[in-house]
């Protein structure tokens, strides 16, 4: 019998924590797969956030550093100049990188640091129970903004993938989405791609992906595929924002 | 014989650095401690190392997780409001056992405070700063051959067990020169570390990680450390022990103050006043049982600190219980001078 | 032997210069030193302030209140330092910048007043100041000697700056001679 599709060798064969409906999973699944077929398991260290993304060891077998919340970006830096030969990513979701780890991510990513960034964006707060977060959208009620954000009180929702591609020192940078298979595809194809540009030494690589918290938005698992589709999208555009095709920088 | 050097602290400190094996720097300016990270932007590459102005101290602090978690010697230096940045980051140091070596030149706060020299970081090197149950190895030179000698010393003691070692320094051990060998005392030997983070190749899957939500894994893994840090108080304290055989008062004191009195006791001396001093080289682990010998027998001590009485709780908690214990102190940038300490002794003989 | 020095002047007065040649000329002749020049927000506004100690044992304190000796160029320098002058101690005061009248130290302290730079000019270089400053100083205190200090002035003086060692060691040699022409 020919066999068309496996478990990835890098992602342990145990049931995940995240909540049933989650997209996050996948996420893990095409980063394990992205590492598996460039074969740089042995030497691919992954740094997770706080938040959802911190149990990263449990489902992807490499050596594997916590990060301080938000601070990912930072402990990549010292570690990739450390160990400039190793395939270092980070692993972020939204509250972590986007509010708390702003300064973090645009410095790491102005220097041009030669790492990959797999940022998780589903526009909440989620492992604290759903509060809101710079990239809740316009009207959303989550347990912190109850009568829905109001861009007078709270601003607007951050888009990280467009404002990283105005630094010089950015690769590559891209927003993905896990809502319908087609889109799985081209997750992975961009999540590939990054790593692929830092085993070729050509800067810092983000991939934004989104994905969906239907237990904090409060709607079924395939409502909340909807979501992404008619409400997120329409905020946050996938696409890719800036892919450098050179090693020249200037 | 050794050549000696006329040599500024904070640079006897960053070459030191660079001797012990450290070859990364993170770091964002403040005074008065620059000479650290100018003198190693200009050196570390020298030695193919690596020195990265980071955007914030909080940044430092993590890229130094990251070097460290890689098995590498790696550093970061500043001041009071740029230490407190990092107290997170040395949290998780702690809770994940990644060695490194931060160097406060203390400056006197609270808040932007100011740049004269001062000690009042001791509670917070010492006794805390970040949130959990853990210590850092805090050693105070007070030459600038101990800012040499000690940062050697600091990797060694941080890479030895895991931790996080704190050069505390006050400004003026940072500022002022003396002769000094910049040659390290013994042979540089840099540990295996199988702990590392370097890829899994030829071996399992490894993790540096603070965070344990298991059914009691928090409380084994903080009985863990505190296993490890009884054993550096068993192993590594330091302390000058200084004329007090026949005194009848002692004087606990450590960096700047050290120095102070020991020019107050010359003064003492001379005036038949028998005074000894203790000096604690190392702050965490305390010189606790040096402490409580010393005042079971002498029954007198004077703790002079730059500070509002910091050290002055440690030395209350070690000392024997009938010894009188009184204190002199100058907060915010004043420094006691070596009369105003001969005073002070005056009184405490009363 | 146990001397705490302070040197007090204006930035561009070569206190750092001089202040420099002694502890390394001290550091040569195996002596214990401690030199801390101008700190902190002293350094601002231009002031210079320098402690140099010098012993033939342990040196505790860096910083003194009660000095040896007191070297000050300006009027701002001797009235900030002058009132920690004990019995026994000198003062060496450069009465080119300095009213004679309000050099007010205690009893028994030793005071050398010289009109520095007038001196420098009549040597053709009033840049020489510092130096005769220098002279004026081991002169007075024979803390080191003239040879201790010619054989590490070479080692302070900027390479471009090379010839003017000679002018400068006459100029130490004058301020030795002051001293003597004094007493």
């Amino acid at each position: 019998m020919n066999r068309i599709f496996s478990r990835s060798e890098c992602l342990t064969d145990t049931p995940t924590h995240f909540c049933p409906g989650c997209t996050h999973g996948i996420a893990h699944r095409l980063v394990a797969e992205a590492i598996e077929e460039l074969g740089v398991a042995d030497r691919a260290i992954g740094i997770p956030g706080v938040g959802c993304c911190v149990f990263l060891y449990y489902y992807i077998p490499i050596d594997t550093l916590e990060a301080p919340h938000g601070r990912a970006p930072a402990v990549a830096t010292g570690m990739k100049r450390a160990q400039p030969d190793k395939i270092i990513f980070n692993y972020q979701g939204d509250g972590d990188m986007a509010a708390i780890g702003t300064s973090e991510i645009i410095h790491a990513a102005n220097r041009g640091e030669n790492i990959t960034v797999i940022y998780v964006n589903n526009s909440v707060y989620g492992m604290t129970g759903g509060q809101m977060a710079p990239t809740t959208l316009l009207g959303q009620q989550t347990t912190t903004s109850p009568y829905g954000r109001n861009f007078e009180t709270e601003g607007y929702p951050i888009r990280m993938a467009e404002m990283l591609a105005t630094l010089e020192g950015v690769a590559y940078s891209a927003r993905v989405s896990l809502h319908r298979p087609k889109n799985v595809m081209q997750a992975k194809k961009a999540i590939v791609k990054a790593f692929e540009m830092q085993i070729n030494k050509m800067g810092f690589t983000m991939v934004e992906i989104l994905s969906t918290c239907n237990t904090n938005w409060r709607v079924s698992p395939t409502e909340a595929l909807d979501v992404i589709e008619n409400e997120m999208i329409p905020y946050f555009p996938l696409g890719v924002f800036k892919e450098r095709t050179g090693k020249d920088f200037l | 014989m050794t050549v000696k050097k006329l040599t500024k602290g904070n640079i006897a400190l960053a070459e030191g650095a660079i001797q012990a094996g450290c070859r990364f720097y993170f770091g964002y300016p403040i005074t008065p401690q620059n000479d650290i990270p100018e003198y190693l932007a200009k050196h570390l590459p020298e030695v193919g190392g690596t020195f990265i102005p980071a955007e914030s101290e909080i940044a430092s602090i993590n890229m130094v997780l990251g070097a460290g978690a890689s098995g590498e010697r790696a550093m970061t230096s500043s001041s009071g409001p740029g230490i407190s940045l990092m107290q997170e980051g040395l949290s998780y140091l702690a809770g994940s056992e990644i060695p490194g070596l931060v160097v406060n030149i203390m400056r006197c706060g609270p808040g932007l405070g100011g740049i004269a020299p001062t000690q009042g970081d001791y509670t917070q090197a010492v006794h805390g700063g970040g949130h959990g149950d853990y210590r850092n190895i805090v050693l105070a030179p007070a030459s600038v051959q101990e800012m040499f000698d000690l940062t050697i010393k600091a990797f060694e003691l941080a890479d030895r067990y895991r931790m996080v070692s704190i050069i505390l320094a006050d400004a003026m051990v940072g500022q002022f020169q003396e002769p000094c060998r910049l040659t390290p005392e013994k042979p540089i030997v840099m540990p295996d570390k199988p702990w590392a983070l370097r890829g899994r190749q030829g071996r399992n899957p490894q993790l540096l990680k603070s965070l344990y939500l298991g059914p009691g894994e928090q409380e084994a893994h903080n009985l863990d450390l505190q296993k490890k840090y009884a054993e550096v108080q068993k192993n590594e304290v330091l302390c000058e022990e200084k004329f007090l055989d026949d005194a009848e008062i002692m004087i606990v004191a450590f960096g700047t103050p050290s120095r102070i009195a020991k020019t107050a006791i010359r003064m003492a001396r001379e005036q038949g006043i028998r005074v000894g001093l203790l000096r604690p080289i190392t702050l965490f682990p305390f010189p606790s049982e040096q402490v409580r010998a010393h005042s079971a027998r002498i029954g007198k001590v004077l703790v002079v600190e730059m500070n509002t009485g910091q050290m002055l709780y440690d030395v209350k908690i070690a000392a024997h219980k009938d010894a009188a214990i009184s204190f002199y102190g100058r907060p915010g940038g004043g420094i006691p001078f070596p009369n105003e300490v001969l005073a002070e002794i005056r009184k405490a003989l009363e | 032997m146990y001397y705490d020095i302070i040197m007090t002047g204006f930035g561009g007065q070569g206190i750092q210069t001089i202040s420099l040649i002694l502890a390394l000329a001290a550091m040569k002749k195996d002596l214990e030193v401690t030199y801390l020049p101008s700190y902190g927000v002293e350094k601002r506004g231009g002031r210079t302030n320098v402690y140099v100690t010098i012993a033939d044992q342990e040196i505790g304190s860096p910083i003194s209140n009660t000095p040896s000796a007191l070297l000050a160029l300006d009027l701002i320098g001797l009235e900030f330092y002058q009132d920690m002058l004990e019995k026994g101690s000198l003062l060496v005061a450069n009465t080119s910048l300095i009213p004679e009248d309000r050099i007010r130290v205690k009893e028994g302290v030793s005071v050398l007043k010289v009109r520095i730079n007038d001196q420098a000019v009549a040597m053709g270089n009033p840049r020489l100041a510092n130096m005769i400053t220098l002279g004026c100083f081991i002169g007075a205190l024979p803390v080191l000697a003239y040879a201790d200090l010619e054989a590490v002035i070479g080692e302070v003086i900027p390479e471009r700056l090379r010839e003017t060692i000679p002018d400068n060691l006459r100029a130490i040699t004058r301020g030795i001679e002051i001293v003597k022409e004094t007493r």
